[in-house]
């Protein structure tokens, strides 16, 4: 896969965007500097897929030849159609599915010798469907892995704290609510603390910013950036927003149809000639089109 | 005027039998629920058992109450005491909708909400104890409120093999041809079911989780 592309400083993402949006045939863009050696693929890889598949019982494949390596403190974004396998591969990778085919080895490891149990409180999971656990409270869902793990109690209650506030969600009004009296995008927020409450290295996020107003999701986006600076997370988050992607991402894998079509950095995604990456970025340049056109003169 | 009267007459009488009966039908029911809920949960974990489980229940709720006190006659330690007897049958009879709730509960569970247990790396028994069953229990408590009013009904039949209890009444009543007798029986032990229904249902409600 193409592996290569600027290492990940924030700031080259700043000024690709804003070149983007200031230029018209930013179509056209081009990196004007040849990508560096492959200085990323020496990095050490968190979570490898090893020409990974996987079938449904009834023979079914719904992945097929995954390869596809993610490195300490990346943040990759998997892009694709609805029904493309995103959900699936995310699975795989903290085996709440077990590969029909290939490993998937997680620092170094395969899932398949990681107690399921130890690898999951490794993994921070952002479910796509939020799932939260309608009898808890909101401090209670956030307050879940720790107390799995026997944090002492004030740790915990500090811990929830410190996640609702960094969420946005005051912990005075919050805490002690059920999620059935939480908005969906508050609820949403509630399932990125509870998936970040004992800090684990590794995060799953799928499309956890999708519900938010995009004020909120602004902050959120903001907030994310900062946190991928201080803490060396590996993150794969799954989303079907191209700005996201651009935002957040250190690269951008691309399925279709459950298979990888390739992993670019955000300059290739932006100039790429492969059709669905293109496609996408054609749909993303039309939104930015729209402003200009539709302004009255 | 009659029956108020006959019913003062015997009050003590009335007051023990219905008591006999309480204790029938609640030590039944303490033993369905102790049986029932975890063949429940064997059954929802193992889907190729809840057949066999399920189906067993079934025949057992199928047998005309006087005719399994009948086959339960000859069994050794049952046989020779009659309250013995008597709580096995109703026991049986009691699983039947325990059984079934406690599936369903089970089965009912949110699986977006399971999904996320198990993603957080929560073990079986923790998914069980903290996710399922909680969120289970007012579709059990409804299982047995069902067999609750259910036991009720069948432990009158239980005075047939001297065990005691409101069928007493009613037993002598149709022997003798006295309405009032059989009054004596009918009327509390339906009583008793309404208000068993009635408080069940009151627990049912406080224990209902919050829900989405
Ligand atoms: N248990 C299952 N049984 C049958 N089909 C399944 C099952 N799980 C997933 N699929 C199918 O596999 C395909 C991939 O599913 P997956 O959830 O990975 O998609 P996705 O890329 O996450 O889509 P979305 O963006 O809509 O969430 C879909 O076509 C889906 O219908
Ligand atoms: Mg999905």
């Amino acid at each position: 896969m193409i592996y290569s592309g600027a290492p990940a400083a924030p700031r080259v993402f700043d000024s690709v965007l804003r070149g983007l949006l200031a230029s018209p045939d930013a179509v056209t863009y081009r990196p004007r500097m040849k990508a560096e050696p492959d200085r990323e693929t020496a990095r050490e890889s968190i979570i490898e897929f090893r020409n990974v598949g996987y079938r449904l019982p009834n023979g079914q494949p719904l992945l097929e030849g995954l390869n596809l390596a993610v490195g300490r403190g990346e943040t990759l974004v998997l892009l694709g159609r609805s029904g493309a396998g995103k959900t699936t591969a995310l699975k795989l990778i903290n085996r709440l599915l077990n590969p029909s085919g290939g490993e998937i080895l997680v620092e170094g490891k395969s899932t398949c010798s990681w107690d399921a149990i130890a690898l999951r409180r490794h993994i921070g999971y952002v479910i796509q469907e939020i799932g939260l656990f309608p009898h808890f409270t909101i401090e209670q869902n956030v307050s879940l892995v720790p107390r799995l793990e026997r944090w002492p109690v004030d740790r915990t209650s500090a811990r929830v704290n410190e996640l609702l506030n960094l969420m946005r969600l005051d912990p005075a009004k919050f805490s002690k609510r059920y999620p059935h009296e939480l908005s969906g995008g508050q609820r949403q927020r509630v399932g990125i603390a509870r998936a970040l409450a004992v800090d684990p290295p590794i995060l799953l996020m799928d499309e956890p910013f999708g519900a938010l107003d995009p004020l909120t999701r602004g902050e959120l986006h903001k907030e994310f950036r900062q946190l991928q600076r201080r803490l060396e997370k590996t993150i794969v988050i799954v989303t079907h927003d191209v700005g996201e992607s651009l935002l957040l991402s250190t690269r951008i894998a691309l399925l279709d149809a459950g298979k990888l079509t390739g992993v670019f950095s955000v300059k290739e995604f932006l100039a790429a000639r492969e059709p669905v990456a293109a496609a996408y970025v054609a749909n993303f340049r039309m939104y930015e089109e729209a402003e200009r056109t539709n302004e009255p003169d | 005027m009659s029956l108020i009267d006959f019913f003062i007459r015997h009050q003590r009488e009335i007051l023990q039998a219905t008591l006999q009966h309480i204790w029938l039908v609640g030590i039944s029911m303490l033993l369905a629920v102790a049986i029932g809920v975890p063949l429940g949960i064997i059954a929802s974990r193992h889907p190729w058992l809840s057949k066999p489980i399920l189906g067993g229940a079934n025949i057992a709720e199928t047998i005309p109450s006087l005719a399994l006190f009948g086959f339960l006659l000859p069994v050794p330690w049952l046989g020779g005491r009659a309250d013995r007897l008597v709580i096995t049958a109703l026991t049986l009879y009691a699983l039947l909708p325990i059984i079934r709730n406690t599936t369903a509960g089970i089965g009912g569970v949110d699986a977006a909400v399971r999904e996320a247990a198990r993603g957080m790396g929560m073990t079986e028994n923790q998914i069980l104890f903290q996710v399922e069953l909680p969120l289970s229990v007012p579709t059990i408590l409804a299982g047995v409120r069902v067999a609750t009013v259910l036991t009720i009904g069948i432990a009158t039949i239980a005075a047939a093999v001297g065990a005691g209890g409101l069928g007493e009444f009613i037993f002598r009543g149709l022997a003798m041809v006295n309405d009032q007798l059989i009054l004596a029986g009918a009327i509390p032990a339906a009583a008793l079911a309404l208000l068993a229904d009635f408080m069940l249902s009151l627990l049912e409600r406080r224990l209902r989780p919050a829900r989405s």
